[in-house]
């Protein structure tokens, strides 16, 4: 994984998967990508800044209404449009919601974003006439690239132009987050979340920069939650469910918060797991449960912790 | 008084959550999860204990036995899972329980099935009462005493006994404590399994007057969350309080505009947090 070579031989098998694997697995691949984007957005916050978050549900939930608001009620069904309207939404809802979170570090700040998203979860839940209640809203099919994609059936549209749109978006969300982290931006990120006082003597603004991740972090999240929405054709409250924050930080814990691609190995191995455990055994929570304990009791660094000879003491402290 | 009745249950579950956070600084997921498996073995209890032969009238002794015994099931996770995460990161100690959060709602399916399942007509078998010209079941009733007795022993407990003074200690300086020669094992083991009791009773008590279903527990949790945010993190009486507010505002909202019910608690829950983050009666600093 760190080599060229293995970036590469990845880029292919991902590029040639729609040709060669059976289209079921192919359609596997969307929420990945989804929840890809999400948690690259998600590990800003938590990997780079020390902050763990458990609403961040609430974002996808703005993401994936964003795209089914704009596609059943104002006739948008331009893609590129959507994503762009979901990281909108995102920014305008993080901005204050950030501005008061951040001023909380530790289990504060994650009860607080688990409250905001607890808010947001009861009005889509109770506000029927706009959000349609438990039952949701449908996403239509969007355009990509001004395509309308008429001829192709469901699984043609998302096995084929779909697979590539999402994982074009995946991989400019990749590329994006790499310039971060690796910015002077993302280097007083690491110092936040390493010694808030040091940085704050070297002249760093604490609270704005945890604001600016706390943004980033949503706009990601949103962006992730559009995508997912496509496949599903159907968004409910549960997106903003405070469990579903849970699996975000289950997900980036698998796969290991402390290294860049870590999250995304993690939405793989999360997707692809629970859909193996579910197939031969309907409790996947059990044994997902199991696992995350069996992760945090003895692999705090994740699946990405087993392949790189990290301390894992030195790994357990975010 | 449906209010009272919600509140008296709520400070059970809240008072097992502040117990845990106030000595082992564990914000505990489970606790509502530890609710749902008090209810439903409260339902399996009392369905055993009617089908042979016990009077209807005396349903509660295997609902509380039942609601005590299953939290025992608090050494078994004390022992096996959170005794390895002390010394970690907050982090990683609320995703272990959630981890447990996961485990248990899917132990529950496995073991009782998906589908609601209740203790029948049992609740209004001890008759109404008419109080403050409001007709109230006499089980509510019983429970809002029992939960008062209970709030009021676990004050006895922590400010009277030699544990309390122990508990008081260990919540406040671990290594004095263990310096002194506490036995901050026997401490964990016997705090978290006291805390998980007051969840279990608190879902067995419930339970006559609702039917248990598997989210149950992932819905307290958030009211409880709530509660110990208002009252203020680690504290009985913030508990108390806490679970005094939450359940009169709720049923207050119903009455009058349902669909701000749980949203008015949220957003009393993030007012709180921004202005007073320790809660009113909360010592921990933000």
């Amino acid at each position: 994984m760190r080599t060229p070579v293995g970036l590469a031989v990845i880029g292919v098998t991902v590029l040639a998967l729609p040709l060669v694997a059976a289209p079921y697995y192919v359609t596997l691949m969307l929420p990945f990508m989804a929840y890809g984007v999400v948690l690259l957005g998600f590990n800003l916050l938590f990997g780079y800044t020390g902050l763990v978050s458990f609403g961040h549900a609430l974002f996808i939930g703005v993401g994936a209404y964003t795209g089914a608001v704009l596609t059943t009620k104002f006739g948008v069904r331009h893609m590129e449009l959507i994503l762009l309207a979901a990281a909108l939404a995102a920014a305008v809802v993080a901005a204050p919601v950030g501005a008061l979170c951040v001023r909380y570090v530790k289990i504060y700040f994650g009860m607080l974003t688990l409250a905001f998203g607890m808010v947001f979860y009861t009005f889509l839940l109770k506000f029927y006439r706009l959000t349609g209640g438990d039952e949701g809203m449908r996403m239509l099919r969007p355009h990509l690239l001004g395509h309308e994609w008429t001829g192709f059936s469901k699984t043609a549209y998302l096995i084929g132009p779909y697979y590539y749109f999402s994982l074009a978006v995946l991989a400019l969300a990749t590329l994006v987050m790499w310039r971060i982290v690796g910015s002077p931006f993302g280097l007083c990120l690491k110092t936040i979340r390493d010694n808030p006082l040091k940085a704050e003597s070297l002249g760093v603004s604490v609270p704005r920069h945890r604001w600016y991740a706390f943004m980033i972090s949503a706009v990601y999240a949103a962006v992730g939650g559009a995508l997912l929405a496509t496949p599903t054709g159907n968004v409910d409250p549960t997106l903003a469910y405070w469990t579903h924050s849970g699996n975000i930080v289950f997900m980036v814990l698998l796969g290991g918060f402390s290294s860049f691609f870590g999250p995304i190995l993690g939405a793989f191995a999360f997707i692809f797991l629970q859909d193996t455990v579910m197939s031969v055994f309907p409790y996947w929570r059990l044994i997902f449960g199991a696992v995350l304990a069996l992760i945090v009791i003895v692999a705090p660094g994740g699946l990405m912790g087993l392949f790189t000879r990290r301390p894992p003491v030195e790994a357990a402290r975010p | 008084m449906g209010g009272v009745f919600h509140a008296a249950i709520l400070f059970l579950v809240a008072a097992g959550l502040q117990l845990v956070f106030g000595v082992q600084k564990i914000f505990n997921l489970a606790c509502g999860s530890f609710y749902a498996l008090g209810a439903y073995t409260g339902v399996s209890a009392v369905g055993y204990f009617t089908s042979h032969g016990g009077p209807p009238a005396l349903f509660m002794v295997p609902l509380v036995v039942a609601g005590l015994a299953v939290g025992l099931v608090g050494v078994v996770v004390e022992r096996g899972l959170l005794r390895f995460v002390y010394d970690r990161d907050e982090t990683f100690q609320l995703l272990l329980t959630f981890a447990l959060v996961l485990m248990l709602e899917d132990l529950i399916r496995m073991t009782w099935g998906a589908a609601p399942t209740s203790t029948g007509g049992l609740y209004l078998g001890y008759g109404q009462a008419r109080l403050l010209g409001a007709t109230v079941p006499v089980y509510n009733l019983i429970v809002i005493a029992a939960s008062l007795a209970i709030a009021l022993g676990m004050g006895w407990l922590l400010t009277r006994t030699a544990f309390g003074r122990i508990i008081r200690a260990a919540a406040d300086n671990r290594e004095m404590a263990e310096a002194l020669g506490v036995d901050m094992r026997w401490v964990y083991v016997r705090v978290f399994t006291l805390g998980t009791m007051l969840g279990t009773l608190g879902g067995a008590l419930v339970i006559p007057a609702t039917a248990a279903m598997s989210e149950m527990g992932i819905e307290l949790i958030v009211e409880a969350f709530a509660v110990v945010v208002i009252g203020g993190l680690g504290s009985m009486r913030g508990a108390f309080v806490g679970a005094l507010v939450v359940g009169i505002l709720r049923s207050l909202a119903i009455s009058i505009y349902p669909e701000l019910e749980m949203l008015l608690i949220y957003l009393i829950v993030i007012a709180v947090l921004l202005w007073r983050p320790r809660g009113l009666f909360g010592t921990a600093s933000a």
